[in-house]
């Protein structure tokens, strides 16, 4: 039994309170042997991991590991060939994404993808999509409950713009913004969608410090205040060490580590994939 | 100075989230509905009536149905001419086939059937974007004006090919035929129109305009988060159609009178349309009214000033009028590329602070 596949099973399956005394829960999903091939390439070969209730879990790797991949494969924007993926105790069939997105998953994208023609506020409603369910003909009329649902969500929304501390922005195109705030109101959106699940690809990239330590600090009180499970893929290893519960290290498509960050750090063949191997 | 937004706050989200949250901007328009609806209809004449009025009205119908499509959802039409004759053909078909029904509901259905025909011809949209999209709709075009002059049943088999409309009554004024009075059918193209506004406004501002609007800025990004791109770009044509449908039967029963599809449903209206929210603005419906406004007003003011102002031969200065049209885009263009709706915004932006900008 190698290592990585050591700690998994070691771990309590009601879960545990963390050192910060946050509560981690059952494993919400679990990837089960996934494999994800480009026509020759293999972009991802059997790799099983699990995200539990609550937690914070990081996917690390150097360039080209499949990361992005990897969350592609849990918002549905791949199949992979092999392998089943589970969420909340159920095997999920062959979905598109926005049948994943009604599920409660939303996510982030390493290239900003936002919709750039809209203001921040449209954005983020956006977001609430799937919350609103007024018919054709009442939003035409704009009577009923297109109206009620407009207004209450606007509150919902209004709730998170304060969240993330973009108050002044909301009635700016969002393509007159910095990147910063992009990213800021990327979240946004995506928390807008109340996600059980929330994947950020690369949410800290070409940010400064000080930006860093802003969106840190939100990914820290989403967790908290909302109590919304996160799996992020990021490159700063010291975010990663200090944010996360749990890591899951890759190199060219396979697992080669999976633990607490301490567990990581320590594991060889973690530290050969980041600094290389002498061969002789 | 008159027009401030200072001191005018908004307390709820319903106020915050009105058509025209300015309070200024709110009087102008139900200043300028007053004036369409109770003053225009006792002035109007014939010739306000066919060269200005009604042929505004009805393009700016078509130029909201086209701008949902195009500039909401981002997926090019050229086939607006092609639509606009299913709306005018199955009004047709309505009003000869059931007489006794009013002729209100015709041009309503006639917009559900085009809507059915846009969703069909919009099936490509799901392989294909951009300027693909453009020549596959294209097919709508060539395929429906060819369909409405092959069969015979849609002309009723009459022997020069043309439809024409019979006389329909509302509220015991006539509406088509020759004996409509210009006031009664300026004041029921107006009341589609108004119609269409609002329903556009009210989409476009809402879960569904939303969605056309992810889908045409970032499609991928609008499907994690849970648009149905199946659903939005089909309800985009299908919306987008049953505009264009109301335009083309009011173009044919209420405007012409008798059409030949060729010619007044031929490509040169999908381009003219397109023309209309390109220069007015994509994505805005008060840009849709100002292209309509702006390609079908200048011609006939030039015509006027040329013509009648300055007494040049008529030949002259169709040629001219043609010159001019064509550079006054090119500079609207340039110096606004998104249009006169832009322009127009842009405008308002700077009178707000007018007179101390700083």
């Amino acid at each position: 039994m190698s290592l990585a596949e050591q700690i998994v099973t070691d771990q309590p399956a009601e879960g545990w309170v963390t050192a910060d005394g946050r509560q981690i829960g059952p494993v919400m999903m679990e990837m089960r042997n996934i494999t994800l091939r480009f026509g020759g390439v293999e972009a991802i070969k059997d790799i099983s991991f699990d995200i539990r209730q609550g937690e914070i879990r990081a996917i690390i790797g150097p360039n080209g590991a499949g990361k992005s991949s990897m969350l592609n494969v849990i918002s549905g924007f791949y199949n992979p060939q092999e392998g089943e993926v589970w969420f909340h105790g159920q095997r999920r069939p062959r979905m598109r994404p926005y049948e994943v997105a009604r599920q409660g998953v939303a996510r982030t994208f390493q290239n900003i993808a936002l919709f750039e023609g809209m203001t921040v506020l449209d954005n983020v409603m956006t977001g609430r999509l799937n919350h609103m369910k007024a018919g054709v003909f009442r939003q035409a009329l704009w009577f009923g409950r297109a109206e009620r649902e407009e207004i209450e969500n606007r509150e919902k929304v209004e709730r998170i713009i304060d969240f993330l501390e973009i108050q002044s922005i909301r009635k700016t195109p969002v393509a007159r913004l910095p990147y910063g705030l992009k990213k800021r109101v990327e979240l946004a959106r995506a928390l807008a969608a109340e996600p059980k699940l929330l994947l950020l690809d690369e949410p800290m990239a070409g940010m400064n410090v000080e930006e860093k330590e802003d969106m840190s600090r939100f990914i820290l009180d989403v967790n908290d205040e909302f109590g919304t499970t996160i799996a992020l893929i990021e490159h700063d290893m010291g975010v990663v060490m200090d944010l996360s519960d749990r890591v899951v290290v890759m190199d060219y498509g396979r697992k080669i580590g999976d633990g607490t960050p301490d567990e990581v750090r320590s594991n060889q063949d973690v530290i050969d994939a980041y600094l290389g191997v002498a061969h002789d | 100075m008159l027009y401030r937004e200072a001191g005018d706050f908004k307390t709820s989200y319903r106020e915050d989230g009105q058509s025209f949250p300015i309070r200024f901007d709110r009087i102008a328009v139900q200043v300028t509905l007053a004036v369409a609806l109770l003053v225009v209809p006792f002035v109007i004449n014939d010739y306000w009536a066919n060269a200005v009025a009604l042929p505004f009205l009805i393009y700016a119908i078509a130029a909201i149905g086209l701008n949902i499509l195009v500039g909401f959802c981002g997926q090019v039409s050229l086939g607006t001419g092609g639509f606009m004759a299913v709306g005018a053909y199955a009004t047709y078909k309505l009003m000869t086939a059931f007489p006794e029904v009013s002729i209100i509901i015709h041009v309503l259905l006639a917009g559900g059937i085009t809507a059915g025909v846009g969703v069909l011809f919009g099936l490509p949209s799901l392989r294909i974007k951009g300027f693909y999209l453009a020549v596959a709709t294209l097919a709508a075009q060539f395929f429906l004006v060819w369909l409405f002059n092959r069969v015979p049943w849609f002309y009723n088999h009459s022997a020069s090919g043309q439809i024409s409309a019979p006389e329909r009554t509302v509220l015991g004024q006539a509406v088509t035929g020759p004996n409509a009075e210009a006031w009664v059918t300026y004041l029921f193209c107006l009341l589609f129109l108004i119609f269409a506004a609002v329903v556009a406004r009210n989409l476009t501002r809402g879960t569904m305009g939303r969605s056309w609007m992810g889908i045409r800025d970032m499609d991928i990004a609008a499907e994690i988060i849970g648009v149905n791109p199946l659903a939005a770009k089909l309800s985009a044509f299908a919306v987008s159609s049953f505009f264009i449908g109301i335009a083309g039967a009011l173009f044919f029963a209420v405007y012409l009178g008798a059409v030949e599809v060729g010619e007044a449903f031929g490509i040169n209206k999908s381009f003219l349309v397109l023309f209309m929210i390109i220069i007015g603005g994509l994505g805005r419906i008060a840009g849709s009214l100002m292209g309509a406004a702006f390609l079908v007003l200048l011609p006939v003011l030039l015509k006027n000033v040329l013509v009648g102002g300055l007494g040049w031969p008529t030949d002259l200065a169709a040629h001219l009028e043609f010159m001019i049209v064509g550079g006054l885009i090119v500079t609207f263009l340039v110096a606004e590329p998104h249009g006169l709706a832009q322009l127009w915004r842009v405008g308002k932006e700077k009178l707000r602070l007018w007179p101390f900008p700083h």
